[in-house]
């Protein structure tokens, strides 16, 4: 059937199974957008207020489902506006196409209103990116850019559509939707190496991360520990795959993570690292990461092998495979020494923190216990994303939506609405001052959409993480991180339409967060925490697992 | 870790905008290239290009697994630096001068190049090999003086009856 271009690409979208798409319009893609009017019924359109919310909000859509999200900007500034999205994405390996229009070919090159090189900015931030010249090509390229998006090691995608392109007519014919091409299985020479591996080892450790969200293999990673007598940590990135309270489950490791899954894994003789990249984030200084541990990493791809820790087996396969494989041919263990020595590493960090009146861990209990478990926990990036990490009690798959990778403030709210469309559930965002100023606008979007989403507000005044760094090795020199704002967060909130709570302590929280999980659309509790809290345990720069800060105390500084 | 000269021969598709993909990844990582040529290919849907850099051994996996993730990169290996052939052609344009010629003409007939411009300023010499002997035949031209040059980097073969989609180990 004879279409134009902008008719191919809804066609294909609605072909590729896509029901949302996220966005800003904009002059170069008003064709698409006057398509798109045409198939209210197949696509819903999410009008953001800005391209940066739609972008995060198709990420969060991907993250909560595992499916690819779809993202549309005009050219020039629409277009650039989506590069951090796009950037967030690609570091946690998020399936995403992002379609940008251009000018048309013949004005390409000629720096015309609204012309960029998108296909050129995001060169080092997506798998692939493409530029549609004729519109002959439009169909398929959209096709592959779904199958990219979401084979081998999942990102994000990009096609850059001239007007021109858009408004050209072609030929179109749905076609059945081509799967991604199978992760290649292990071998059995591998699975015997892992094995001899695990029977040298006494003190073992499995330390997971978005790769086994990505393939939904928590339940077989329990199985492989309790066979090989082994515990568990995971990167940032793992978490929510496997529910909190799993006995031989320590938590999150690294710089910020759980003491005990942060020593233990320096104490482990035998690392089984399944979809990790060793991130210095959970390594700290990668050169002297764990050097007298066997290690064996696992991972879909292959330049991940190696990349920043050596490895002593490396396998590039489908994690699945190489967990049910290896869970038949492992050897039961015992490890009675080593599991009784966490049990005092996890005591040790009771010890430290027990009974002592910490309102941000207090705060993310209360979360944990009056939320379903089916609720999204979003978050920004900073102190809150850290205490949220480490103390939820994650019950459900992919309940955590994080900006790992890239750290990206104000990724939050944006998220958090593309997550609750997506599943049609709530989401609860905890967010911090600093980062909710960032993309605060999208708050109209989650107004007019009616979208669930309770946003908790850390609110210390200040940019809590830096602030924390300036305090233990800045000598308590706080520059620019001082947030004297004024903002009252309660009248934000009813400004944009929403409601708006405040707290100040665990009483008024408590009554103030069962309100406004109730509210039907959006609301904000503004939750004012001591400026001065820290995120601890607490790695220093360069340093190891073995000289971990565990209390304040610890600290010597000028100020304590 | 020692580090070594290592040529890698990539075929890639034959499109606009492929080179650029191929170069920004080795920016990207933070590794230098040493030399650069790209071309076409027995298949006009494929081009080659022709890298070599210094790395460790350790930088030389990421180097190829990095590559071999592009879409537009059909295939990657990395060629022995001993056994393989590989070739590399310089210009070079010396002074012409009286007392300088017959030794310039001379110098040419020892390295085994060739003159292919000759006026009463200049003399333009065509010199191919292997880098070693560039590097040799450039040193000696400083002699005179060296007006202009440009030389190609590497081209390079496997040596034998093997083309880049036979069996190699990396």
């Amino acid at each position: 059937m004879k279409m134009t271009g902008a008719q191919i690409l809804v066609e294909t979208l609605i072909e590729q199974g896509v029901d949302t798409v996220f966005g800003f319009p904009g002059g170069m893609v008003v064709d698409i957008y006057d398509k798109l009017y045409d198939k209210q019924d197949k696509i819903k359109h999410i009008l953001t207020a800005h391209e940066e919310g739609a972008v995060h909000s198709a990420d969060g859509y991907a993250r909560a489902t595992g499916k690819t999200g779809v993202v549309i900007a005009t050219s020039g500034p629409g277009a650039t506006n989506l590069v951090t999205g796009i950037a967030t994405a690609y570091l946690d390996s998020i399936p995403l196409v992002a379609i940008t229009g251009n000018v048309r070919n013949s004005m390409i090159g000629r720096d015309s209103f609204q012309e960029i090189d998108i296909t050129g900015i995001t060169l080092p931030i997506t798998k692939h990116n493409f530029f549609v010249h004729k519109v002959s090509k439009l169909a398929d390229v959209v096709r592959k850019a779904f199958e990219l998006a979401q084979s081998g090691r999942p990102g994000p995608v990009l096609i850059d559509i001239p007007k021109d392109v858009q408004e050209a007519v072609f030929d179109f014919k749905k076609q059945p939707v081509k799967k991604p091409d199978p992760i290649p299985c292990c071998d059995d020479e591998d699975i015997n190496k892992a094995v001899k591996l695990i029977k040298e080892s006494k003190r073992p450790y499995i330390y997971f991360g978005g790769g086994a969200v990505r393939t939904s293999i928590g339940e077989d990673i329990i199985k492989l520990a309790d066979k090989l007598d082994a515990v568990i940590g995971c990167s940032m990135m793992g978490l929510s795959e496997i529910p909190s309270d799993s006995p031989r489950f320590l938590g999150m490791q690294g710089m910020h993570g759980r003491f005990a899954s942060s020593v233990a894994l320096a104490k482990a003789d035998l690392i089984i690292a399944l979809g990790v990249r060793f991130s210095d984030r959970a390594t700290g200084k990668t050169e002297k990461f764990s050097l007298s541990a066997t290690k064996i990493h696992v991972d879909c791809d292959r330049a991940e092998i190696g990349k920043n820790v050596p490895v002593d087996l490396g396998i590039c396969c489908d994690i699945k495979d190489f967990v049910d494989r290896l869970i038949k041919a492992a050897p039961q263990r015992k490890n009675t020494e080593w599991i009784k020595k966490v049990e005092q590493l996890k005591q040790r960090e009771a010890d430290a923190y027990e009974g002592l009146p910490f309102l941000p861990r207090d705060t993310i209990n209360i979360i944990s216990d009056n939320i379903k478990p089916d609720t999204r926990l979003v978050t920004d990036v900073g102190q809150h994303q850290c205490w949220a990490a480490q103390f939820f009690k994650f019950r459900k798959k992919r309940t955590w939506i994080t900006s790992g990778g890239l750290g990206t403030m104000g990724f939050g709210l944006g998220a958090a609405i593309g997550s609750s469309i997506a599943t049609n559930t709530r989401s609860v965002l905890i967010t911090g001052d600093g980062s909710f100023g960032m993309c605060l606008n999208e708050l109209a979007t989650a107004v007019t959409y009616n979208v669930p989403v309770t946003i908790v507000i850390f609110n210390n005044h200040a940019l809590g993480m830096v602030r924390q760094w300036q305090k233990v090795f800045f000598d308590g020199r706080y520059s620019n991180t001082t947030l004297d704002r004024k903002t009252d967060f309660v009248k934000l909130a009813q400004a944009f339409g929403a409601k708006g709570f405040k707290a100040t302590d665990k009483k008024s929280f408590e009554e103030a967060f069962k309100k406004a999980y109730k509210v039907k659309g959006p609301a904000i509790i503004d939750l004012t925490i001591k400026t001065d809290s820290l995120v601890l345990p607490m790695l220093k720069p360069g340093g190891t697992f073995n000289n971990l800060i565990l209390r304040r105390e610890d600290i010597s500084d000028a100020e304590k | 870790m020692p580090r070594n000269k290592i040529i890698i021969a990539i075929y890639v598709d034959n499109q606009y905008g492929v080179l650029s993909r191929v170069t920004a990844m080795f920016t990207r990582r933070g590794y230098n290239i040493d030399s650069l040529t790209v071309g076409e290919t027995e298949s006009p849907e494929y081009s080659r290009i022709t890298i070599t850099l210094t790395a460790e051994k350790n930088d030389k996996d990421q180097v190829v697994s990095q590559l071999r993730k592009l879409y537009n990169v059909k295939k990657v290996i990395v060629l022995s630096t001993e056994d393989c052939i590989k070739r590399e052609l310089l210009l070079i344009k010396v002074r012409n001068t009286e007392q300088q010629h017959a030794d310039i003409v001379e110098a040419t007939n020892i390295f085994r190049t060739k003159i292919i411009d000759f006026t009463d300023e200049a003399i333009s010499i065509e010199a191919t090999g292997d880098s070693q002997k560039i590097d040799a035949f450039i040193e000696y031209m400083k002699k005179f003086e060296i007006i202009e040059m440009c030389r190609t980097g590497i081209v390079a073969l496997d040596r034998g009856g093997t083309n880049i989609w036979s069996e190699h180990e990396d």
